[in-house]
């Protein structure tokens, strides 16, 4: 089991010093996924004061750092190609914090970049996976089908009306945030419930506005010691948290559809952090689909099973709710290039600098962001705090 | 299927789960039981999960199973299965205890047509002349 007091003793040690996106995020047709990782990382070291001359660990999902390096002209002295899904990118913060306090690296570059939209070469998939043999045969492909089915079993458990209500919540909700970030994919682009409820069947229980959107886009985040943070264009953002994990890989060997290892991760960073539930101002919450938010809360620990539909209710976590969620307006409609879990984190810090314009929270001292991988299968939890 | 379709997206077996689709060829559902403790496990593997280094054996299955949760497929998620939609897929809960993943065939997809934990009995789809699918229909 981790150690939690050694844990607690990494608290606070570590920064995010610089986070961007790549220069175009959307639909960028002339942009390869490692033009993305490239620009991001570009953009992210600026935003710390940094170059990459800088930059002695590296890593990386989707990829492996051997072709980011090379295309960066790095030679990292840390490297961690750990790719578990979209989730993988707040796991990198983890293995940061682990490198950096143990002496492997001093400034740590996580980078992410997909051409979801318009990608040349999409990667083939693994025919050696138990997953080509008991799921693609059957039409089980993609993330729809395994998070509706997941979705479908929540609804038998805790009733089908209200997660229905709980998902169009989400799904409008976090519409509403993006209609105030003009970097997302549905800046202008408002929507109701009654789109909500009358888009078309993706995967039913799915309807179109319950899944993310598929774009072009990078992200890049840059991590350091707590000293030198000081020294870095905008301070730093105290990485409080950190946890890793995951339970199965194909969604019909999950072991409860209702509860994610989540359950583990949260608990984890925040007892790592010594923040609570009620200190966290900001909840970035991967949102691959509304299922993943509404089952993410509840395993996060913000209520108990199935109690989900009453915590985002009533637009709780839209603007002017007090319980802001997905605040840059999330996967369903910033931006989702297939592995998002790089924007939770981009958008937390973001909002603990006080930098999000029209959609800046009041007081903003504490965020978690949680970043969901697979199906449903791994997850990666932080907890940051303001400078 | 129109007669453009892309083939059928056909598994590849691997030595450990050679013997699961020599019997759905044969229309039987094989798995794998600990020889120690009885305890079934799916999906195969050279490796038991109940007893770690013990010793499996393989042992025909009852074929009856429960819904444990479904979905219905509008948008084909491969070119292969655009003659197909819309499909049930479905997670399904074998008598001897693990799940495993299936297509629910025989019923029109609707989930009216549908209800957690209703009883269902394998059935067999060939897909090519090498491999034939375990689905599962109301029983």
């Amino acid at each position: 089991m981790p150690n939690i007091n050694r844990l607690k003793a990494l608290s606070g040690q570590s920064a995010i010093v610089g986070v961007a996106e790549s220069d175009q995020i959307g639909n960028v047709p002339d942009k390869s996924p490692l033009a993305h990782h490239a620009e991001a990382a570009i953009n992210a070291l600026d935003d710390a004061g940094l170059s990459l001359s800088d930059v002695d660990g590296l890593m990386t999902a989707g990829w492996s750092t051997l072709d980011v390096a090379e295309y960066l002209g790095i030679q990292p002295r840390f490297t961690d190609s750990t790719s578990v899904g979209g989730s993988s990118f707040v796991i990198h913060i983890a293995h940061a914090i682990a490198a950096i306090q143990a002496g492997y690296c001093e400034v740590a570059l996580i980078t992410h970049g997909q051409a979801g939209r318009n990608d040349r070469s999409p990667a083939a998939p693994n025919l050696g996976t138990p997953q080509n043999q008991y799921e693609r045969p059957y039409g089980i492909i993609g993330p729809p089908v395994s998070y509706a089915m997941a979705a479908r079993r929540y609804m038998h458990q805790y009733g089908e009306d209200r997660t229905r209500e709980a998902m169009a919540n989400i799904s409008v909700a976090t519409r509403k945030w993006a209609n105030m970030n003009e970097k997302a994919y549905f800046y202008d682009r408002p929507a109701t419930f009654d789109d909500y409820h009358e888009s078309r069947w993706i995967v039913w229980p799915f309807h179109l506005l319950d899944c993310c959107l598929v774009t072009d886009a990078g992200a890049a985040i840059v991590v350091t010691t707590a000293e030198r943070a000081k020294d870095c264009a905008k301070g730093g953002v105290a990485i409080l948290g950190a946890a890793e994990g995951h339970d199965h890989s194909m969604i019909s060997q999950m072991p409860d559809l209702t509860c994610a290892f989540g359950r583990n991760t949260g608990k984890q960073a925040l007892d790592m952090a010594g923040v609570s539930h009620s200190d966290l101002d900001l909840m970035m919450i991967y949102d691959s689909f509304t299922y993943t938010v509404l089952v993410s809360l509840e395993n996060l620990g913000f209520c108990g099973p199935g109690e989900g539909p009453d915590l985002v209710a009533n637009q709780r976590t839209a603007p002017g709710g007090d319980f802001p969620v997905n605040t840059s307006g999330g996967g369903l409609s910033y931006t989702h290039p297939g592995m998002y879990g790089i924007f939770t984190v981009v958008e937390a810090v973001r909002q603990l600098r006080g930098e999000t314009g029209e959609r800046q929270l009041d007081d903003c001292d504490f965020a978690i962001a949680h970043g969901t991988g697979g199906y449903l299968s791994s997850t990666g939890t932080v907890i940051l705090a303001a400078p | 299927m129109t007669t453009n379709a892309p083939a059928r997206l056909e598994p590849v077996s691997q030595p450990e789960s050679d013997q699961y689709w020599e019997g759905a060829r044969n229309g039987e559902l094989w798995i794998q039981r600990d020889k120690t403790t009885g305890e079934y496990q799916f999906y195969p593997r050279a490796h038991s999960l109940a007893t770690p280094g013990g010793e499996l054996e393989w042992v025909k299955a009852s074929g009856k199973a429960t819904l444990h949760t479904f979905g219905i497929v509008h948008i084909p998620p491969h070119p292969s299965f655009a003659g197909d939609i819309p499909y049930i897929t479905a997670i399904v809960e074998l008598q001897e205890g693990p799940k495993m993943a299936a297509n629910i065939v025989g019923v029109d997809p609707d989930p009216d047509n549908l209800t957690i934990g209703m009883p269902l009995k394998v059935v067999f789809t060939e897909i090519s002349d090498d491999y034939t699918l375990p689905n599962f229909t109301p029983a």
